[in-house]
């Protein structure tokens, strides 16, 4: 199940690569705290099934695209939105759209692990019962068991499902929460820096798992990491102070970006 | 520098010498009747504790003029003067005592000083003890209370049986006031008492609980912070109305309409009936209820909230399923307090709920409960060795403990709570 | 259920929830309002009292100002009214109509202005709290006459003054200005506000200093060892204590103990301090913890001494925040009435208290006595004395506030 993470591979993919097509339209993303602007007249376009990066130093608004994506950042008072953003030709901000079903259709993992003060399996439960899904208790088992084999976790914890999620290591956590958002059978799955809490071997073990999974799902993935980016991402957006400087093939934006600015940033001069 | 050699004068010459002086001040009473009561007249005694009482205080309000004193005809000539004499002796000597003893160590202290003393170093060492003296006076008032209470508690048990208080189900206090007096021997079974406490509690609860808990909900998570702002005091101005006020708008107003609407429903409704203490009782511990709460679900950290979210949870869903779980530990905290709050209140009952000691759980009945009872028994005419006022304090005793207890417990629960979540 | 019902209930289930949150919120509020305002309504007509104006015929007789029969002028004034009385019952029966506090006001009238001594002149006598109270409410005249507290020849008079014009109304201020009395409509909380004045006095003498220096020993100089462990719980429970057993905790040591005088302010003042203490300890370690510590470090790197780092550059930044902690202690303290019930300070109490010694009563516990008269008028006077309790607090309370946002120091 572990596909090679080869530069070759990716380039001999070239023509498949071309057959993708998007799944979500970002046209002239603003995004305002109170006044100040954190993003700035973003156009950008996700493929299905394949890992999207969003790069870029600190606080260059990658964070704050995510959560539009979802509409997370609804959550945050001060935060107001501009543009559009269309998956399967729906404009997600439309007023009409119900908010929770998109939720439910895009899963979301955090930067530092999250799983509820909750048993194992009540937390992988979680989002399948809210949405009144596999109320038969043994098809819920085997969504349950289903999620955790594909998040790799099944077979370290197939006797501790009882056990309170928070009782887990960091590692197993990630992947508990990468379950969790798995188990709603959503079509995209966004990722906020999901290593940066993790160690080495914990975070070689979610790579891998990233890669098995954008077989099946599209994924973004937010990552400071240059190197991470590179493993795992067929195409990547680099951003700066709110603005996309460029977007392209993970392998042309390492190897020679068009943009002088992503060049220096890639090349480790700033940033 | 200099101050500090002054002080340090200061504090060496008064401190010791004040300190004597409150001694003198607090015993004094004490010593006069003592002094009074040996020189008593077998004919005073003889008549009985309530002229006995009289007679000391008379004399113990004159007892620095010798002519008010004889003029009282209480005691002898030779006996007044006796008692003048003794008593001035006494407070001179005591007095002198402290005066020379002030010198004295004013003299001591200046003794010591010199360019070289580190007068500042001393006085702060000096300072810095009788800060911790003060420190310690909370530890003295709890222990004072406790001893106290046992005190009487223990004299109280001395006359009424252990398990009669506590297990017996009828309580009438009339004692014969004096050994002449004919009265029924009064029965202290505390039972009831503790019954209306508790249903009383538990009508209060029934009010607070739910609106405490829903308001603190929507002030912190549902409300612009505008609108919290400007509500969330005004829900402590609740807890901020004096009781009396609440015990005063209870009897005039709620009794009287809980009874009126009763009547037209056919029921038997008392106008001291527990649901009219009960219900305003409430109104006021809603604000201890919903503060708490507000605070530890704010705890609750953020990233449980957003992951639940994410899943495509509504936010109350998010609240019910994910945020008050979590929050749990620090909420029964919460309601602990509120109930140790509602079982020490005195006022609203007092004025609002009966003295009848009824054994029921009919909200529509008079009750009485333990706050009342000590008020009760304590006010108006004191025979201060009756099995009477000291049940007041057998009663002090287990309210202090009950809160207690709930207070330790709802404090260490939310503490671990916070433990948890820092 | 099939995916949209489910939603739809789910959307309901959320609506139903944010109202039951905002339904408790405001039911909340609406008992607030109808507490205030019921208080409020019902203290209105503690503000007016009802009159007659008579002339007072002095100018003909001889005076000897030292030996006056106030009540005797007042009687003879009374009756120029005709009452047809024959006998001493009905003469008895009609001088109950009018306020026994009349002779009262008589004398402080000719005191302030010595010239009536010499003439006839207009007087303003109130009627009694029966009387006032038929003007105000009416009364019910179906209910037999020993149920009532006025009998039909007393209804007759009053509907006779009112039909000749003679009954006046008048703003009265009575509360604000007299002592406690047993005749309603003369009685007022000035003694019980001096009183609760005098006793929240004491209590800030003896637990602001003790709270602050005892707070201060414990976040500056204690070690961390057992014992101030043990200190600091004790001082937590003592915050949540019931006040009732600190009423009794001064009966048995203030009063039975050290002898002290019941009914003092003295002594309430001490038993309402045991209770402020942990309050005032906590807010002041709150405010001196919010004290960033640089300022500690900038002081002892001067060569300050630790006791002078705090009293002269620690203690002066925490002040606003311990005062303001200290004022809602001591506005907490100002509405208590439990333990003053216990050490006595319940007593009728008519003249006006002139220091800490002498015998008085707090407003709470004004309002708790008269709360209890039978008097029908008293309803009222308790009603107003509510607000003035309340509006008191509400100063008090401002007072804070204004002090923290005047003096808060942002860091």
């Amino acid at each position: 199940m572990v596909t090679e993470m080869d530069q070759n591979v990716n380039i001999d993919d070239v023509d498949t690569k071309m057959e993708k097509k998007s799944l979500i339209h970002c046209n002239d993303v603003n995004v305002f705290y109170d006044d100040k602007q954190a993003l700035f007249n973003v156009d950008l376009n996700i493929n299905e099934k394949e890992v999207t990066s969003l790069i870029g130093p600190s606080g260059c608004g990658k964070s704050t695209f995510i959560r539009c994506l979802n509409r997370m950042n609804d959550v945050i008072e001060t935060c107001s939105f501009n543009g559009s953003i269309i998956i399967n030709g729906q404009d997600i901000y439309d007023p009409e759209i119900d908010v929770v079903e998109l939720r439910a259709k895009i899963g979301m993992v955090f930067q530092k692990p999250n799983p509820f003060p909750k048993s194992v399996f009540d937390n992988v439960a979680y989002g399948p019962k809210l949405h009144g899904r596999f109320l038969n208790k043994s098809d819920m088992n085997n969504k349950v068991e289903d999620s955790l084999i594909k998040a790799g976790l099944w077979d370290e914890i197939k006797d501790r499902l009882n056990e309170p999620g928070t009782a887990l290591s960091g590692g197993q956590q990630q992947r508990l929460c990468i379950a969790r958002a798995i188990a709603v059978d959503p079509e995209i799955i966004l990722m906020d820096e999901p290593c940066s809490a993790l160690d080495p071997i914990a975070t070689a073990r979610i790579e891998e798992l990233i890669d098995e999974l954008k077989v099946n799902y599209t994924i973004v993935i937010v990552t400071h990491s240059m190197q991470q980016a590179a493993r795992v991402s067929q195409r990547t957006a680099f951003f700066h102070l709110g603005n996309l400087i460029e977007v392209g093939d993970t392998e042309k934006i390492f190897r020679s970006p068009d943009n002088e600015q992503t060049e220096a940033y890639v090349t480790g001069r700033y940033g | 520098m200099p101050n500090y050699h002054g002080l340090y004068s200061l504090l060496w010459s008064q401190l010791i010498p004040l300190l004597l002086l409150l001694i003198f001040i607090v015993i004094d009473a004490s010593v006069k009747e003592l002094l009074i009561f040996e020189r008593l007249p077998e004919s005073i005694i003889l008549i009985g504790q309530d002229e006995i009482n009289y007679s000391v205080n008379v004399i113990r309000d004159n007892i620095r003029n010798l002519d008010v004193l004889i003029s009282l005809d209480i005691l002898s000539i030779e006996s007044a003067n006796g008692l003048y004499n003794q008593y001035f002796l006494y407070r001179t000597l005591f007095l002198s005592i402290i005066s020379l003893l002030s010198g004295a160590l004013g003299f001591f202290a200046i003794s010591r000083l010199n360019m070289r003393f580190d007068a500042r170093r001393n006085v702060e060492k000096i300072l810095r003890f009788i800060f911790f003296i003060f420190s310690t006076v909370a530890v003295l008032t709890t222990f004072g209370i406790i001893l106290s209470l046992i005190f009487e508690t223990l004299r109280f048990f001395s006359q009424v049986g252990f398990t009669e208080f506590m297990f017996g189900t009828h309580w009438s206090p009339q004692t014969a006031i004096r050994e002449d007096q004919v009265g029924s021997s009064g029965s202290f079974g505390a039972i009831p008492i503790f019954t209306g406490t508790l249903l009383i509690t538990f009508l209060a609860m029934i009010v607070a609980a739910p609106l405490g808990l829903y308001s603190a909900i929507y002030l912190s998570q549902y409300a612009k912070p505008s609108v919290r702002n400007y509500f969330k005091p005004m829900l402590e101005i609740l807890a901020g109305i004096p009781t009396v006020v609440y015990g005063f708008f209870a009897a005039l107003s709620v009794g009287p309409f809980i009874r009126s609407s009763g009547e037209t429903l056919g029921l038997t409704v008392s106008t001291e009936s527990a649901l009219a203490a009960g219900l305003v009782m409430g109104i006021m511990i809603i604000p201890y209820v919903s503060s708490l709460s507000d605070d530890v679900m704010s705890a609750v950290p953020e990233s449980l909230r957003d992951g639940s979210l994410a899943l495509g949870a509504t936010k109350s869903e998010t609240i019910k399923k994910v945020i008050f779980p979590a929050a749990l530990p620090g909420i029964v905290g919460a309601m602990l307090l509120a109930i140790s709050r509602a079982i020490g209140e005195t006022m609203i009952v007092v004025m609002a709920a009966g003295l009848a000691a009824n054994l029921t759980a009919n909200p529509l009945s008079a009750v009485t409960t333990v706050t009342v009872q000590i008020v009760t028994l304590l006010v108006g005419d004191q025979e201060f060795d009756s099995p009477k006022t000291l049940a007041a304090f057998a009663l002090g005793l287990v309210l202090f403990f009950i809160t207690l207890i709930l207070n330790v417990i709802a404090m260490i629960t939310v503490r671990r709570y916070r433990e948890r979540y820092e | 259920m099939n995916d949209k019902a489910l939603t739809l209930k789910r959307k309901f289930a959320e609506t139903r929830f944010k109202i039951y949150g905002l339904a408790s919120l405001f039911l909340a509020m609406v008992m607030l309002v109808v507490i205030i305002s019921s208080m409020t309504y019902r203290s209105i007509p503690a503000f007016t009292n009802y009159g007659i104006n008579l002339e007072i015929k002095l100018a003909n007789e001889f005076i000897d100002k030292d030996d006056l029969d106030y009540r005797g002028i007042i009687r003879e004034t009374i009756f120029s009214l005709d009452s047809e009385c024959d006998d001493r019952k009905c003469r008895r029966s009609f001088s109950k109509l009018f306020s026994s506090g009349a002779a009262y006001d008589l004398r402080d009238a000719l005191e302030e202005d010595e010239s009536l001594y010499e003439k006839n002149f207009n007087f303003y006598i109130l009627f009694s709290d029966d009387a006032d109270l038929f003007y105000k409410f009416g009364i019910d005249k179906n209910l037999p006459e020993n149920e009532r507290r006025l009998n039909d020849q007393e209804i007759l008079w009053l509907e006779g003054f009112q039909e000749k014009g003679l009954v006046e109304k008048k703003f009265s201020s009575n509360l604000f200005t007299n002592g406690d009395s047993r005749e309603p409509e003369i009685a007022g909380v000035l003694g019980a506000v001096i009183g609760s004045m005098y006793t929240i006095l004491i209590t800030l003498i003896i637990s602001f200093p003790t709270g602050v220096l005892a707070a201060i020993y414990l976040e500056s100089f204690a070690s961390k060892n057992r014992i101030t462990d043990f200190i600091e719980v004790n001082i937590n429970n003592l915050a949540a204590v019931p006040s009732i057993v600190f009423g009794l905790l001064g009966l048995a040591l203030f009063i039975n103990f050290f002898g002290m005088p019941r009914s003092a302010p003295l002594v309430g003042g001490c038993v309402l301090s045991l209770m402020t203490l942990p309050v005032i300890i906590i807010a002041t370690r709150a405010s001196l913890q919010s004290v960033p510590p640089s300022i500690r470090e900038a002081a002892l790197a001067m060569g300050a001494s630790e006791m002078q780092v705090v009293f002269q550059h620690i203690l002066p930044a925490a002040l606003p925040g311990i005062l303001t902690g200290t004022i809602i202690g001591l506005a907490r303290a100002f509405g208590e009435s439990a333990p003053l019930l216990l050490i006595g300070m319940v007593a009728f109490v008519v003249d006006i208290p002139q220091s800490v010694m002498d015998p008085a009563t707090a407003l709470p516990v004004q309002v708790y006595i008269w709360a209890d008269s039978p008097e029908r008028a008293f309803v009222a006077k308790t009603s107003a004395a509510t607000l003035v309790l309340i509006f008191l607090l509400i100063i008090i309370n401002l007072a804070a506030v204004i002090l923290r946002k005047k003096y808060e120091l942002k860091w």
